[in-house]
């Protein structure tokens, strides 16, 4: 899932500004599940926001809506009316949330209530870690299912550096060394000459290198253009 | 290749090898500042001692003149330098046309390095970069030697740079069973040689060299021992304690501590830690003479560039020679 954490109070109350109506558009998929931007979260921003709003003696209008999915524009399509009623829209989806939102209603003033951070899972209650960094082209395949690109600290593809101790990265006692992970699962696998071979540079350009990504399925599409 | 008479890049570090003598390198740390005066001067103290010195590249993630500029000056000096790149801060393309530029400029030598991460430095603010690794550092420059080709592929017209190739190990960092074969794995790279972290372990070292020598990779690369003097009882405790990947005995520290016991006055205790400091080192530097393996040693004296005349001397590794 994407894992997101709510920006400081301080932060999004200087972001709303003077604004006097304010919707809180919540997302009812990956933030909710993290805690950080579901329908609960919103009702506690907007509770938040209320008060402090009456506290420095003006009133403001502050409406929340969650919707299931705030990334497909589809989903949105249900609060138009909210949103117009809006000065501006604090949404507590992810960075692709907010953009969906903003894309869906041009006209809208759209911030955002979270920091997205990684994609990761909870690894107990209250602990997410980060997994993935969608480089485009998985190559867990080669290295026990533990991604190296997210989880070693230099990326390294021929790890370990010279830093890693006692399992954990040179950076941080709390950061695992990813390569003495996929070293001791490929050793318990007997799989270690996955990793006797030098794995070669990557080709980056699958990544946010190449510029921003698209895909496009023709099987999947309702109108087939014809391409040259 | 003739023009070389048969050595790979013709370095002073490389005759020395080739020739089997135990070769000798140390350490150059450029300053934190343009002042090319300081490079000069540190030059001038290793010169003639050493068969080649490293000039470190942005060390410990802080920002320095550049292994470049520095190493350049010290050539001019007339000592050679070992030019330091790490892949935290260049991609392939930044990292190539330096090769290039330090080879016109009489670089040699290159060590490939990861680097250390910049959260350590002065600025953790910074994006890094790590587009290659440090084992794939050492392919690209070993095909800029031998196959004229560029990383791409694209082939290389004109002069291409031929570098004596190097790369560091840690016989210290974990998992220790897999070290061995990493190193393996560098020289299958086409590593010339190797320098090893700081070495104050000396059993747990010879047993990694004795897998090394087992899985014959000493064979295939010169395997420089690093060694160090150190100044202080806190240094050698904080190396202990601190640094990921470092495995100070508490013996070497206790030797340390013992060193200025008794001693009341401080500058007189200050030499007295230095003193034992240097004779550790010497003791370390006959202990790597005597195991399988070990081609010569790296001498890491950082900001006590002064230290290495007076190792080399107490070593009885002088007069240097002369290819
Ligand atoms: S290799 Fe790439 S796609 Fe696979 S988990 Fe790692 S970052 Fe994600
Ligand atoms: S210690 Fe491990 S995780 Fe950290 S940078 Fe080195 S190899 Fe990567």
């Amino acid at each position: 899932m994407i894992v997101a954490e709510q920006k400081p109070l301080k932060e999004i109350q200087s972001l709303v500004g003077e604004a006097q109506t304010v919707l809180i558009v919540g997302c009812g998929t990956c933030v909710t599940v993290c805690f950080a931007g579901g329908e609960k979260e919103a009702g506690i921003l907007g509770s938040l926001l209320r008060m402090s709003a009456r506290m420095e003696g003006h009133e403001k209008s502050i409406g929340e809506v969650t919707v299931q999915r705030q990334c497909e524009w589809e989903y949105l399509d249900a609060i138009g009316d909210r949103i117009a009623e809006a000065d501006i829209v604090l949404s507590l989806g992810c960075g692709v949330g907010v953009q969906a939102l903003a894309e869906r209603y041009p006209d809208a003033i759209v911030i955002p209530g979270l920091d997205t951070k990684f994609m990761g899972l909870p690894l107990e209650q209250g602990v997410w870690a980060e997994r993935c960094a969608a480089c485009g082209q998985c190559i867990l395949g080669l290295t026990g299912g533990i991604c190296p690109i997210a989880r070693c600290s230099k990326q390294l593809l021929n790890g370990p550096c010279g830093g890693s101790s006692k399992g954990k990265c040179e950076v941080n006692p709390e950061i695992e060394c990813a390569w003495q992970l996929i070293y001791d699962k490929l050793n318990a696998q007997g799989r270690l000459d996955l990793i006797m071979e030098i794995t070669p540079p990557k080709d980056w350009r699958t990544g946010r290198d190449g510029g921003p990504r698209k895909i496009v399925r023709q099987d999947l599409r309702l109108v087939v253009t014809e391409e040259a | 290749m003739s023009e070389l008479n048969g050595y790979k890049s013709g370095s002073n570090l490389e005759k020395v090898l080739r020739a089997g003598h135990f070769a000798v390198t140390a350490e150059l740390g450029p300053p934190k500042n343009a002042d090319g005066e300081v490079v000069r001067k540190k030059a001038g103290i290793l010169k003639g001692f050493v068969d080649a010195a490293n000039i470190t590249d942005n060390q410990t993630a802080i920002v320095r003149m550049s292994s470049i500029g520095a190493g350049v000056i010290a050539f001019q000096s007339g000592l050679e330098p070992v030019m330091q790149m790490t892949c935290r801060d260049r991609n392939r393309l930044g990292m190539q046309s330096d090769l290039l530029g330090g080879y016109a400029l009489g670089m040699r030598n290159i060590l490939c390095l990861s680097g250390d991460h910049q959260t350590f430095g002065n600025h953790p603010q910074s994006k890094n970069v790590h587009d290659i690794d440090s084992l794939q550092l050492v392919q690209m420059v070993v095909g800029l030697r031998d196959k004229a080709s560029l990383q791409c592929g694209e082939e290389i017209k004109g002069l291409n740079p031929r570098f004596f190739v190097g790369a560091a190990e840690n016989p210290f960092g974990d998992p220790f069973d897999w070290r061995p074969y990493r190193l393996g794995k560098k020289a299958k790279a086409g590593a010339d040689f190797i320098q090893t972290q700081l070495i104050y372990n000396v059993p747990r070292f010879r047993e990694f060299m004795k897998r090394v020598v087992d899985l014959g990779v000493h064979k295939q690369v010169y395997i420089l021992a690093g060694v160090g003097p150190l100044k202080t009882p806190g240094a050698a405790r904080y190396m202990r304690d601190q640094v990921p990947g470092m495995d100070v005995p508490d013996e070497i520290v206790a030797r340390m501590e013992a060193a200025g016991k008794g001693i009341e006055d401080r500058k007189q205790k200050a030499a007295a830690f230095k003193e034992e400091g240097l004779r550790i080192c010497v003791e370390l530097i006959q202990q790597m003479r005597e195991i399988e393996g070990i081609a010569g040693v790296h001498i890491m004296a950082i900001e006590w560039e002064e230290a290495v005349p007076i190792i080399m001397e107490r070593a009885g590794l002088l007069p240097r020679p002369v290819p």
